[in-house]
């Protein structure tokens, strides 16, 4: 008979039906679910998350950010285990402290970085079941994206997103750029011609991500309750909590 | 003239080709995925009150964790004194209340009568039985016909329960609990339709598969009230930005036309027999 027990990965609805002999066994992960974005303009950037933290058909918390204040130009956002992302944060705290302490200074966006990359490699045989994304400005003020994936590899974007609505929202993004006369959103451009290739401002940027989790809410499950977005300026973080739908 | 059977008896035992094809078909395509049922994830109550049953369901069905409907239909047609509710694989509870619609009819206009919710019941049990779980259906059926008012739930396997109000589905607990505090026997028609929102409305809230609307069957010995929705989502969505496209915003690269020559081969009129 055929063996209809499913494991489908972390994060899957398992299927409870009987039929023949099972074997459960112990995962050391459970997905918890959330969405990060994070978009960088001239002179900002912007890391949202959703709050919601999920675990098979149940919620845990409808008040749960993923966006953690590093330092007063940099935030990262983690999704995916919520026990990886806590200690994950703990640790990027310490290792910011001593270099603070050995270096007086603070680190910057492309070191914090770099040294992500390091911190999750040195575990490439027992994961950290995060998914990072970066939002901060670089050295020279300019908004800077770094978009991670769980064991380490990394790289510099323009915007990025990640967690359990990314592949809705990624190619929304990718498309992005409108000439109407209230000329909107101008990010991506992809497989565009003849399009003005206008700079994001930053009250655009942040419609854009409010609008993009609005979609993203209704057609994943795992997403919703409410969007925390940072604005990073080099005038310090402004954060905003927008309601999404809680069902 | 032949009488017309209520139910084809099919063949003694299990019949499990269904099973075989399916294991066969997982080698063939292994590595890539075979097809994923489309699960309702929902929650849907049913409850009996003093003229008669009232049932409820949200209207979400997701494919895993991707919102694949955001407003199906999920309390179905069985006869006109009886409706059911699905939740399970959205394919086989359609399908399989579809069925006992066209059997059910066809003993109708055999007898005259209307059928009786036990019978309904009966046929569902035999055929989930027969196919031992394979087919994923939980149902709640509820009507009204001569002997009362009913509330019956089958589960995929072929148990039965009847019950004055229960809950089935993903989002069941939740919706169980609001059932269990506020369930009277002989509750008004408003306090029972009430009841059934706001157990829903717990399941929607609650659980990550149920959602958006709600909708509401009154089944009672005068007639059917189906309200479609019954409570509509509060979230609507309201974007702030248009995000459509100029014309001409994706590239031509090649234009070919070509153009079909036709000549008429053969012609011919044919006369209708208007007779």
């Amino acid at each position: 008979m055929l063996s209809a027990q499913g494991f489908g990965g972390p994060g899957k609805m398992k299927e409870y039906h009987y039929a023949g002999a099972v074997e459960n066994r112990f995962s050391p992960y459970a997905f918890n679910g959330g969405t990060v974005l994070a978009v960088a303009g001239e002179d900002f950037a912007i890391v949202a998350s959703d709050t919601r933290l999920s675990e098979g058909y149940s919620i845990h918390s409808r008040d749960s950010p993923k966006c953690y204040k590093l330092t007063d130009t940099t935030v990262i956002g983690c999704s995916g285990f919520h026990g990886d992302c806590l200690t994950l944060t703990k640790i990027i705290d310490a290792r910011l402290k001593m270099y603070k302490h050995s270096n007086n200074k603070t680190m910057t966006s492309g070191a914090i970085a770099a040294m992500l990359s390091t911190i999750l490699y040195s575990r490439r045989f027992f994961p950290y079941y995060v998914y990072n994304i970066i939002g901060g400005l670089d050295e020279e003020g300019k908004g800077a994206v770094y978009s991670f994936d769980p064991v380490g590899s990394y790289q510099r974007d323009t915007y990025k997103a990640g967690g359990s609505a990314s592949a809705m929202l990624q190619p929304l993004l990718d498309n992005q750029s409108d000439s109407c006369q209230n000329a909107a959103s101008q990010i991506g451009f992809k497989n565009m011609e003849g399009v003005q290739h206008l700079p994001l401002t930053q009250e655009k940027a942040v419609q854009l991500v409010k609008d993009v989790f609005i979609s993203a809410a209704e057609r994943d499950v795992y997403t919703g309750d409410a969007l925390r977005v940072c604005v990073i300026t080099k005038d310090g973080i402004n954060e905003q909590t927008i309601p999404l739908r809680k069902d | 003239m032949a009488l017309s059977t209520v139910l084809e008896t099919p063949g003694a035992g299990f019949n499990f080709e269904n099973a075989a094809r399916n294991v066969a078909l997982q080698g063939l395509l292994d590595g890539a995925q075979t097809p994923k049922p489309l699960k309702t994830g929902t929650t849907i109550a049913g409850v009996v009150f003093k003229d008669g049953v009232v049932l409820g369901a949200d209207t979400r069905a997701t494919s895993s964790e991707v919102v694949a409907d955001k407003m199906c239909a999920k309390i179905h047609y069985i006869s006109p004194n009886i409706y059911c509710c699905g939740a399970g694989t959205a394919a086989d509870t359609e399908k399989t209340t579809d069925l006992l619609s066209s059997n059910l009819s066809i003993f109708s206009l055999n007898s005259g009568r209307n059928p009786r919710v036990v019978m309904a019941v009966n046929i569902l049990q035999d055929m989930l039985y027969r196919y031992h779980g394979q087919i994923g259906a939980n149902l709640i059926l509820g009507g009204v016909d001569c002997s009362g008012n009913h509330l019956y739930t089958v589960g995929p396997y072929g148990s039965v329960n009847k019950v004055p109000y229960l809950a089935m589905g993903s989002g069941d607990l939740a919706a169980l609990g609001i059932l269990e505090d506020g369930f009277k026997h002989n509750l008004e028609l408003e306090e029972a339709k009430e009841l059934v929102r706001s157990s829903i409305h717990a399941g929607i809230m609650s659980d990550l598969g149920s959602g958006n609307n709600i909708d509401i069957c009154v089944i009672t010995k005068k007639g059917v009230d189906y309200i479609r929705p019954y409570q509509e989502s509060e979230y609507k969505d309201k974007r702030n930005i248009k995000y459509r496209y100029r014309p001409g915003t994706t590239p031509v690269l090649t234009e070919k036309v070509i153009a079909l020559k036709l000549e008429v081969v053969q012609e011919a009129v044919q006369k209708m027999d208007t007779a």
